[in-house]
């Protein structure tokens, strides 16, 4: 499976969708975005000392590290990805980023709250809330103001969620990390103002007009690899509140009666194996999943457990500091 | 996006091992996204008055569009019931845009949010932009990069003045397809009357403001008549739905200008044999073998390559990004433009613009701000305000400022010449941003109408002494700028201390406020503009006195630190002590030797610094005098140290 998944022969239809074959005269819908956002990261190579880019491991991380190959060509991207490492992702998620770094040659830095790590911060004994806080917010400011970064992109989309939809490309945070939603600064044309003082940072969202159905059509026309995991195949979960949970390792503790059970089932977005519920599913190829996106009656984050925890609760976040 | 694909295929429950349906997906899913990727994008934005129902008509087109997923209508149900304006179960689709706490609660748009739907026909990214006029320059962001407009007016209101705001910034961004969406018909009864008389209003308007076609069309985001399917309730009405509209609209943008520009965004240089620059083709293709020319250096060369990841190209067309190799050896970095040779931008370092100011701050000719356009950044100033514009009637008044979203027409100069093209030839070279130095704050936007010449005629004059030589050794040029409060003691100690330099042999020259307020700055008052303008001329003195040779102390107010920062810049490094006479207001107050504390309290001098008008310490001034603490003596001889340590004297 692992094989297949990351097998980056071309694919035999992406010819048919690849850009060249497109008439000189105009760029498809594609092509328009993908030029968009590598303007957007040649910005900030440009106007930021010390940039990073935030990885995640998932698919809209993929298409990013993709596009920033695209744009420095033929050189590599002048700056490091940084995975903020929970401790509880899925184990295929930490194989596939290791395996992509060596792969493109990119410089990866791994960052974990040890803070968190000593006090046995997880998602059972503390609940999502706090385990989210602390391993992934904080952790993450930790890990900008350890290094310095002056600018941090993330694949955060504007059709996910209503607060992203507000967002900038060059999105302003102060010192502390904060996002100020109700004093952005204005944003014209494609001129993106990366002007701070020291302390300060600009998160930048190069995917921001992006939309999921574009990020799978990208990464079938580009042959992109992503981990196996959005990829339907059998695999132990068990039915919590609704969400099916993957028993990933054998921290998942299991209540009295509780046995996992073997389904087909593929995940639509990937974080932490406790937060994240999967989708019953038999789709095992990129057509098949863009497919069954195109028939889909509930949106991606619904998989999300910590974006339900609260009414604005994205927007809260986001305030503190999450990306 | 269900009726693309047939459901029968996928909704057998279930479990087929995986391979089986992946054939028939293959080749299904490959027709849908040939079908998608040749499918164009027109980005629009609605704008409109509070309470038009901009929100509910997005909500309306997400939902009518299918673009809803179940469990998005599920928290809209409940968001519904908890902020709901629409009555009990009725679902609030105004809900589905406003996405931040605040508008939520206050049932207000403040800033712009994006929202994506497809068609058969054609994607569609729209920004929802805010009413409120204090939101203005949120609107001014999602305009400027817009196809589009559509602009809503409440039928039982008809076009209001922000609705003429709006219009007056749709025309100035150079939106070129606007559409009136009369809402609310549902509320006068379906009344044909009361649609033709507000359309034929706003056609007299909008031609007198310079947009040349518009699509008037009556709707209700309520119940959806007009929006996406034929009203039954306004039979009268044949024209299209505003979604249909919106389908038909030319979405290619327009390039008038034919000719081929990048600005060079980064240099990329992986090792000593490879040489290329990132940049976006726009206004025309670019072709291997092309003459360039890069600017505003003007050295022309042609196009060796054309780089990307996925093989060198023949040929790439506007909006692409690539990465050029030149055929010679030139110099180009970030904030070049490499064009066509045989079609080249203007390249001037003076212009005429129309600017909409985003900033708390105003804008104040003769203060300097940081330019950006494409990818150089200047310094700047406004030089002249020609006038503001009433964005209610067009007309052009006098002003001497520009308050947060004024919109004015000014002349600008730049600290060196920029390329660029006017505007209305071309959205990505005729614009620019304005940045605060001090806050990064971006204060105001752009639209490049017409290069200036007048500086092309004046050449500066090499002289064949320079300033060291004048000194004749007896010194080093600089400027002493003492700022503080009035009553401070500037000018008593900058008289004692010129005294003491000049028994020492040194020569030097005194500027002081009230003098020179007398003579070369009588025609300036006391406002914030006036007091910026006062500050250019004193400090171009200056500049001038230390090319003499000269010390110069300069004894003024200065209550602005970007006006000090200014007058620092004229002149090279280590010239400029700023000389921060630090003495607390009560002490000068109580000192007033001209009683003009007095008379400020009294109400008969607006405008005085310290009472109300704001005085900005400085940050890092190269001396501190404690006014209230040292006698003169003490700070001349202070002074006289710092300028011996510093090899002034």
């Amino acid at each position: 499976m692992l094989d297949t998944v990351l097998d980056t022969r071309p694919d035999p239809t992406a010819a048919l969708l690849a850009p060249d074959a497109l008439p000189d005269a105009r760029l498809g819908h594609l092509q328009r975005l993908e030029a968009e956002s590598i303007h957007i990261m040649r910005e900030v190579a440009a106007q930021f000392h010390n940039p990073v880019m935030l990885y995640s491991v998932g698919k809209d991380s993929a298409v990013l590290l993709h596009l920033a190959m695209k744009a420095f060509h033929p050189s590599k991207p002048p700056f490091p990805l940084l995975h903020v490492d929970t401790t509880w992702k899925f184990r295929e998620m930490i194989a596939f980023r290791d395996r992509m770094a060596a792969d493109l040659g990119v410089e990866l830095i791994v960052h974990i709250n040890q803070d968190g790590v000593r006090q046995g911060i997880g998602p059972f004994s503390h609940g999502s809330a706090v385990h989210t806080d602390v391993m992934k917010t904080q952790a993450l400011k930790q890990a900008l103001d350890r290094h310095g970064f002056d600018a941090a992109f993330g694949g955060a989309r504007r059709d996910e969620e209503k607060s992203r939809a507000k967002e900038r490309i060059f999105s302003f945070r102060t010192a502390s990390h904060r996002w100020e939603p109700k004093n952005q600064r204005p944003e014209l044309w494609n001129l993106y103002n990366g002007r701070i003082h020291k302390g300060e940072s600009i998160r930048v969202f190069p995917l921001s007009n992006w939309t999921e159905l574009d990020i799978w059509q990208y990464i079938h026309q580009e042959a992109i690899p992503v981990v196996p995991l959005y990829f339907a195949k059998p695999r132990p979960v068990v039915e919590r509140d609704g969400a099916l949970i993957m028993v990933d390792d054998d921290r998942l503790p299991l209540k009295p009666g509780e046995t996992p059970e073997i389904a087909w089932v593929r995940f639509r977005t990937l974080g932490c194996y406790p937060l994240t519920g999967a989708v019953r599913s038999t789709a095992a190829t990129l057509p098949e999943i863009i497919r069954e996106m195109l028939l889909a009656t509930s949106s991606e984050r619904q998989g999300r457990v910590i974006d339900q925890d609260a009414a604005a609760s994205m927007e809260a976040k986001k305030q503190e500091g999450y990306f | 996006m269900l009726k693309d694909l047939d459901p029968a295929a996928t909704t057998d429950a279930a479990p087929a091992p995986a391979g089986i349906a992946s054939a028939e997906a293959a080749t299904e899913v490959q027709e849908y996204l040939a079908r998608q990727n040749s499918k164009d994008l027109l980005r629009f934005i609605t704008c409109g008055s509070v309470d038009d129902g901009k929100s509910t008509l997005i909500g309306r087109l997400l939902y009518d569009c299918k673009c809803l997923f179940e469990d998005q209508l599920a928290s809209l149900e409940t968001d519904s019931t908890r902020f709901g304006t629409t009555g009990a179960g009725q679902l609030d689709l105004a809900l589905l845009v406003d996405g931040l706490a605040a508008e939520r609660e206050q049932g207000i748009t403040i800033d712009v949010a994006y929202r994506f739907f497809t068609t058969d026909r054609r994607k569609f990214i729209v920004a929802d932009t805010p009413g409120h006029e204090q939101y203005t320059r949120n609107m001014v962001t999602g305009a400027s990069t817009a196809d589009a407009a559509v602009l809503l007016v409440d039928a039982r209101k008809g076009v209001l003045t922000q609705t003429r705001r709006h219009s007056t910034i749709v025309s100035l961004l150079g939106v070129r397809h606007v559409v009136l969406a009369v809402n609310k018909m549902d509320a006068v009864g379906w009344d044909r009357e009361t649609f033709e008389r507000i359309a034929a209003d706003y056609r007299v308007f909008a031609q007198r403001i310079g947009i040349a076609e518009v699509t008037c069309i009556p709707v209700s985001a309520l119940t959806g008549d007009n929006v996406t399917k034929p009203s039954q309730s306004m039979g009268w009405y044949g024209g299209p739905t505003l979604l249909g509209h919106l389908e038909s609209v030319d979405a290619a943008a327009q390039e008038t200008l034919g000719s081929f520009r990048m600005a060079v965004q980064w240099v990329n240089r992986p090792n000593q044999d490879f040489r290329g620059f990132a940049g976006t083709v726009v206004g025309g293709a670019v072709r291997v073998g092309d003459a360039v020319a890069i600017l505003p250096g003007g050295r022309t060369t042609r196009v060796a390559r054309i780089v990307t990841l996925d093989g060198d190209l023949e040929l790439a067309v506007p909006g692409r990004a690539v990465t050029l190799v030149l055929a010679d050896e030139v110099d180009a970095s970030r904030g070049d433009m490499i064009v066509a040779a045989d079609g080249r931008p203007e390249v001037a370092d003076q212009f005429a613009a129309h600017v909409v100011w985003m900033d708390e701050q105003p804008l104040l000719p003769g203060r300097s701000y940081l330019l950006r356009a494409g990818t150089a950044t200047v310094g700047a100033q406004v030089t002249e305000l020609k006038h503001a514009v009433n964005v209610n009637t067009q007309e052009h008044v006098a002003a001497k400022h520009l308050d947060l979203n004024d919109v004015g027409f000014c002349n600008l100069a730049l600290d060196r010449p920029i390329p660029f093209d006017a505007y209305a030839d071309s959205r990505d070279t005729g614009s620019f941003i304005l940045i605060d130095r001090l806050t990064n704050a971006t204060a105001g936007c752009g639209m490049i109408r017409f290069p200036l010449r007048r500086a092309s005629n004046i050449h500066r004059h090499a002289s064949k002494l320079d300033k060291a030589a004048r000194a004749g050794g007896l010194q080093k040029p600089a400027v002493l700028w003492f700022t503080g409060l009035s009553g401070s003691g500037k000018s008593s100690v900058a008289d004692r201390l010129e005294q003491e330099l000049h028994r020492l042999g040194r020569r030097t020259m005194i500027l002081d406020g009230d003098n020179v307020r007398h003579g070369l700055n009588r025609d300036l008052g006391f406002t914030d503009e006036d007091r910026v303008e006062n500050i250019r001329r004193v400090a171009e003195v200056a500049k001038l006195m230390v090319e003499a040779g000269l010390i110069v102390l300069v004894s003024f107010i200065s209550p602005f630190r970007e006006e000090r920062r200014m007058a620092r810049s004229l002149v090279e490094d280590g010239e400029f002590l700023e000389i921060f006479m630090d003495t607390p207001l009560a002490v000068c107050e109580a000192r007033d030797p001209k009683g003009l504390y007095k008379k400020a309290r009294a109400g008969q001098l607006p405008h005085f610094t310290g009472i109300d008008s704001a005085y900005e310490p400085p940050e890092a001034p190269e001396i501190t005098l404690h006014g209230a603490e040292r006698t003169a003596d003490e700070m001349v001889a202070q002074m006289v140290e710092e300028l011996r340590r510093r090899g002034v004297i």
